[in-house]
């Protein structure tokens, strides 16, 4: 297997200041946001890669740099063994972009109201100024939709049918890859089935690879075929989602399975997840998640636990694997006094 | 029984349009015992926040009641007049919205926001309003309320937020809440902390909630009974395990093989074929028809099946899993 993404030491830092002037009369210090912090993996080709986390993890961040959409602060993304911001010949920018896309959440604001559905779709090959006679109407069938439909106007459609359009316009350029940042969110749940039914039938047909960006838990068990989990822009577990989801061994990981609600969990009591995400201005030291976890010891505080191979998972966290068994014993001593 | 704190009897709202009334409603019945979640589900359009606001009296023109009854610990409130409506809003019904920084004044301090209402419902000098505003925001599990009373909801986040507005509903005491999908915006772990504060404070006040989601899990874990809608009716109504263990109507069904949780470890999820139809052409017998696996002719024409001349729990004529008795 090859990889088509490798991701390393991605950070990217934005400076959220005050104006100058500001900072000179209320005498501030620059404020920088970490938004994603020294993360590495690699995505292989044909699967899919699921990012997942909570609002500030900077599941987006990454997305966004990994097609070129913001410049990485430190570290580098190579698709195809290009990067993109360092590479200097054109033809080679040029091709390794016709292999990305990129399908965002809101189907209502990613199309533009006041074009046709056929000049939407054609764009992104119109743009390179090739031919476009007929590649709506294939596309708009491949998505499930008719051909007729490319004379229509964006309002005319539901938002099941505006995601749809979406997919058909990124799979337009012909892509490897493709970003999807939180694609069924917006949707309800037989609309989100029906998306993702499509989502996998075209990557069967295709050959695509997705970098598919969620925070629902059971959507990303359903696609991916690799599961990183984000806390704080850190990458803290990397598994399979068999393993990740049977066996968690990041207790942010654990917290985050616990939390999601269960369709067979009538009545569940369980006790809630303490504290919430730290502002991301002053991260905590060492262990970013170390002020919400059950099992933080003296070292969370002041070492920041690298990103370690642990059987077939990754996982930052100095008390991974001694915690499961943990988390076991507590639970039998529990039910011994209760 | 208990009396229920809300009962809605064959409530029909309707749209007047230039093409024909619309029902976003049609001929709803329920009922909401204290201490009772109700969660009420269905997709965009179904008609779940619709029938929210009919009971709060907030609909908008040029939508209104035009038959059923709608009665709050007995006394009947669809025909009261606006400023009656008034009082009893936040007083005797509270309500929590979807975001919560637009259901909060951006230019009050929450102490005054939470005093404000209190004083309006309550006969209590201005002292024990701002005490009473503490002691609500402390309920709902906000750290250092005394302190915080006098930030803006700006300073608070998403999470906080929501408590903010919780404590705001529930600051006059009511004797229901309607929660119209009030954890919609907030990140899994924040969800289950408002879910578990929801639970608890119901279970403590007898307060009943109606919990308008789209989210089945969340159903699963913090309703006793569920109502799920259809196109303006209700297509399945009794008590969770039930429902959501055997679906009797084949929407419910189809919802719950929709999603991924449901399907594990399948290759594809289970899709219900077509979209919801239109109000504006719904259409003959069973709304659910064009799209339902097991439709026979009885669906297609004559009269629309109803809970109470089917079997009760489904309208449906022939509903599924009527052998099972849901998981125990």
């Amino acid at each position: 297997m090859n990889a088509i993404v490798s991701i390393r030491n991605l950070t990217r830092v934005f400076d959220v200041s005050k104006p100058w002037l500001n900072r000179v009369i209320e005498r501030l210090p620059k404020s920088l946001l970490t938004a994603v912090s020294d993360v590495s993996f690699d995505i292989e080709e044909k699967t899919v890669y699921a990012l997942v986390g909570e609002s500030g993890s900077g599941k987006s961040t990454i997305g966004k740099m990994v097609v070129g959409l913001l410049k990485p602060s430190e570290g580098t993304v190579e698709i195809e063994d290009v990067n993109l911001f360092t590479e200097q010949d054109e033809d080679t920018i040029e091709r390794v972009r016709s292999d990305l896309s990129m399908i965002f959440q809101d189907p209502y604001a990613s199309l533009n109201p006041r074009w046709r559905v056929r000049d939407i779709i054609e764009e992104p090959v119109a743009a390179k100024g090739e031919k476009t006679a007929g590649l709506a109407e294939d596309l708009l069938e491949k998505v499930g939709l008719s051909a007729a439909d490319a004379g229509k106007f964006p309002h005319e459609f539901s938002g099941g049918q505006r995601q749809r359009i979406c997919v058909a316009r990124a799979l337009a350029s012909e892509p490897k890859l493709i970003v999807c940042d939180e694609p069924t969110s917006a949707l309800d749940v037989s609309v989100q089935a029906q998306v993702l039914n499509l989502m996998s039938d075209l990557k069967d047909d295709l050959g695509l690879t997705y970098l598919f960006i969620s925070h629902d838990l059971t959507v990303i068990q359903h696609m991916a075929d690799r599961i990183g989990v984000l806390y704080l822009g850190r990458l803290v577990e990397e598994a399979a989602p068999m393993q990740l989801f049977a066996e968690p061994q990041h207790p942010y990981t654990q917290m985050l399975l616990a939390a999601a609600p269960k369709m067979d969990g009538f009545g569940r009591e369980v006790p809630p997840p303490t504290g919430e995400i730290p502002d991301p201005i002053n991260p905590p030291s060492g262990c970013a998640y170390h002020p919400r976890c059950p099992l933080s010891i003296d070292r969370c505080k002041r070492e920041r636990p690298e990103l370690e191979q642990k059987d077939q998972a990754r996982v930052a966290c100095f008390r991974a694997g001694e915690n499961s068994l943990d988390l076991q014993t507590m639970e039998l001593e529990g039910q011994a006094t209760s | 029984m208990t009396e229920p704190i809300l009962s809605v009897r064959d409530l029909v709202v309707e749209i007047p349009t230039r093409h024909g009334i619309l029902r976003p409603v049609d001929q709803v019945n329920y009922e909401i015992a204290p201490g009772e979640i109700l969660g009420v589900v269905g997709e965009s359009g179904a008609g779940k926040s619709m029938t929210g606001n009919a009971v709060i009296g907030l609909l908008d023109r040029p939508a209104k009641i035009s038959s059923g009854e709608i009665y709050l610990k007995g006394q009947r409130i669809d025909q009261l007049p606006i400023t009656q409506m008034r009082k009893l809003r936040g007083k005797e019904i509270g309500m929590v919205f979807q975001d919560p920084l637009t259901s909060l004044n951006p230019l009050l301090r929450i102490g005054e926001q939470l005093t404000e209402t209190i004083s309006a419902h309550l006969d209590v000098s201005n002292r024990e309003a701002e005490e009473r505003a503490i002691l609500a925001l402390e309920e709902v599990g906000i750290p250092a309320a005394r302190d915080r009373i006098d930030s803006y909801p700006h300073e608070f986040s998403g999470g906080m937020r929501q408590r903010v507005v919780i404590a705001l509903a529930l600051c006059a005491e009511p004797s229901l809440i309607i929660a119209d999908e009030p954890t919609t915006a907030l990140d899994v772990s924040v969800q289950a902390q408002i879910i578990a504060l929801l639970k608890r404070l119901c279970r403590e006040k007898g307060t009943g909630v109606m919990l308008v989601t789209h989210d089945m899990g969340v159903i699963a874990e913090a309703a006793d009974r569920v109502a799920v809608m259809y196109a303006g009716r209700l297509a399945e109504l009794g008590p969770v395990r039930e429902v959501l263990g055997a679906p009797r109507h084949p929407y419910t069904e189809g919802l719950m093989g929709s999603t991924p949780l449901a399907s594990q470890g399948k290759e594809r999820l289970h899709q219900i074929p077509g979209a919801m139809p239109r109000l504006g052409s719904l259409p003959d017998g069973c709304a659910f028809h064009p799209r339902c696996p097991y439709t026979q002719d009885r669906c297609q024409a004559g009269d629309t099946p109803r809970l109470k001349t089917c079997d009760g729990r489904a309208a449906c004529w022939f509903p599924v899993n009527t052998a099972q008795q849901g998981v125990a």
